[in-house]
């Protein structure tokens, strides 16, 4: 079995910042193990721009983002492997491994990063109605077809779903010459950035369509055309369908962390997430196997994915040099008044004394005029007003923790009238 | 006066802006977090501007097609054409990241750049 301080499981943006950092803070074997042709992950085929405006202070296509990171590994000299599908992961970190050179293969490393990404959620998970013909597809895989493998899906598209590749598709198949004549958003709110919107739909004139579904598909063979209808209190209202004739159906009706590893190596996992629950140090509930990245909680942002990942990249580098931190319990972090969820869900006794503790989180609706609010126990660490949030956009608070009062068994972040 | 209500797309931060116009320009703008917003404002009342992405073909390469960008924002009434001249485009690789596929896209002075690198296929 080949011995390595480090494996990391993904080579897209969260495995390659993991390594880099991990490298940057003394960590000498690293591997990655990558499944596709290339490193990268999805941003080679996200060839739109607006990637690395907080990290690179430029906007970058999703390539160029991928190159400075691949750049960094390539010249840190961290070896990665290719074309290389991850088997099984266990409680002992044992992973089993395979690929058309090595074979099937064992590692066993001191620490693991899981930086596997996520995937689309399929028609499968979504019940729609109606027949099974070609031409529906999730708009990732519409993305990779038009954008890396140079297939152009379809000419006359419905889009179900608002969330950012489902609008940045919108643009992409119009620009391809196709037409889209909608895009349909079963939520009130669209789940994409606001850019997105004005960008990919208003400079196109393509009409989104808020509190809307998909409630017929027609055709036998090939997609000949799907019904809209108008949905109130979560169902289709009678009497709003809507015909669209099509040859192309594509969804983008959310993203799922991929945690199958995760899950049959018994790491805990957050059921409001789908990924593993982590506490501060971005390790899961399984010592010395940390995540980062959309494995852990969709991001929209991918910057904020590399960050995310440095610090997991840290993390990993903690515990190889200083091995196992002595057992101290955790504070939970719970949530009220409309935030869904928080990464990390719990924060260590000695990160509170001594460093910045951040708390990604996201609400379950739009509001506006509230005032974000951190509580230790009874006490109010940290408020912040925010004139509008939305479910679509990710949050970020930066607590400089310090001096506690004792007693404190959770910290509870919230939103609150501003 | 008149107002005109915007959102940036400078960023992902996408904010509401607010532009006053008399006589058809820009006199104030509020709502920007940053001086890109204000500037974003003027520019997309006055003269709105983009930068296009999209691909390619590439012969004799790993991949088929290569991921291209407009070098800077042209404006937003020439997306079509644009996309419309790099579809007669083909490029043989190897292909280097920032390469010019396609000098002074229809008269804009913007050149469109490979965003990626393609190596020859063996």
């Amino acid at each position: 079995m080949e011995q390595y301080e480090l494996v990391i499981i993904g080579g897209g943006p969260a495995g390659l910042a993991a390594a880099v950092a991990a490298r940057q803070a003394g960590v000498r074997d690293i591997l990655i193990l990558e499944r596709d042709r290339e490193l990268g992950g999805i941003l080679n085929q996200c060839i739109h721009n607006g990637f690395g405006l907080h990290t690179f202070r430029e906007e970058l296509t999703g390539p160029e983002y991928a190159q400075r990171f691949i750049r960094q590994v390539q010249d840190l000299e961290i070896p990665y492997k290719l074309g290389t599908m991850v088997l099984s992961l266990d409680k002992e970190k044992t992973i089993t491994a395979m690929n058309p050179e090595d074979g099937l293969f064992q590692l066993r490393p001191k620490a693991v990063i899981l930086a596997m990404g996520c995937r689309e959620r399929p028609r499968g998970a979504l019940n729609i109605p109606g027949t099974r013909p070609a031409g529906i597809y999730t708009a990732g895989t519409a993305q990779r077809l038009v954008n890396m493998e140079g297939y152009l899906p379809g000419r006359e598209c419905v889009i179900l779903g608002s969330g950012d590749i489902g609008l940045i598709m919108a643009r992409r198949m119009t620009l391809e010459g196709a037409h889209v004549p909608v895009v349909a958003e079963l939520m009130p709110y669209s789940g994409g950035l606001k850019r997105n919107i004005v960008q990919c739909l208003d400079d196109f004139g393509i009409p989104l369509k808020l509190s809307h579904t998909v409630v017929d598909i027609r055709g036998r063979e090939r997609l000949e055309g799907v019904t809209l209808a108008r949905v109130e209190n979560g169902r289709p209202v009678p009497g709003t369908e809507e015909y669209y004739p099509c040859d192309t159906l594509l969804l983008s009706c959310g993203l799922i962390p991929e945690n199958e590893l995760t899950r049959e190596a018994g790491a805990v996992i957050n059921p409001v997430t789908n990924g593993p629950a982590v506490n501060d140090a971005l390790e899961t509930s399984i010592p010395g196997v940390f995540a980062a990245g959309n494995v852990l909680h969709v991001h929209d942002l991918v910057d904020y994915v590399s960050q995310e990942a440095a610090a997991a990249g840290r993390s990993a580098a903690q515990y190889i040099q200083q091995g196992e931190p002595a057992l101290e319990a955790a504070l939970p972090v719970r949530c009220y008044g409309g935030v869904r969820y928080t990464v990390p869900s719990a924060i260590r006794h000695q990160s509170l004394r001594s460093e910045d503790v951040t708390i990604r989180f996201r609400v379950d609706n739009v509001y506006q005029n509230k005032t974000i609010v951190l509580r230790a126990g009874s006490e109010i660490v940290l408020r912040r007003k925010k004139a509008v949030l939305a479910p679509g956009e990710m949050e970020t608070v930066t607590w400089k923790a310090g001096a506690l009062p004792e007693g404190i068994t959770e910290i509870r972040l919230g939103l609150e009238e501003a | 006066m008149e107002k005109a209500q915007l959102i940036c797309i400078g960023c992902p931060l996408g904010c509401a802006l607010e532009a006053e116009l008399e006589n058809g320009s820009v006199v104030r703008v509020s709502g920007n977090t940053c001086k890109n917003g204000e500037k974003y404002a003027r520019k997309e009342l006055t003269n709105p501007t983009r930068i296009v992405t999209t691909t390619v073909r590439v012969t004799g390469g790993t991949i088929p097609v290569v991921s291209v960008k407009t070098a800077a924002d042209i404006p937003k009434g020439q997306i079509f054409a644009c996309v419309q001249a790099l579809g007669a485009v083909e490029v043989p690789a190897p292909v280097a990241l920032g390469q010019v596929v396609l000098p002074n896209v229809c008269g804009t002075g913007v050149d469109v750049i490979a965003t990626k690198a393609v190596a020859k296929q063996e």
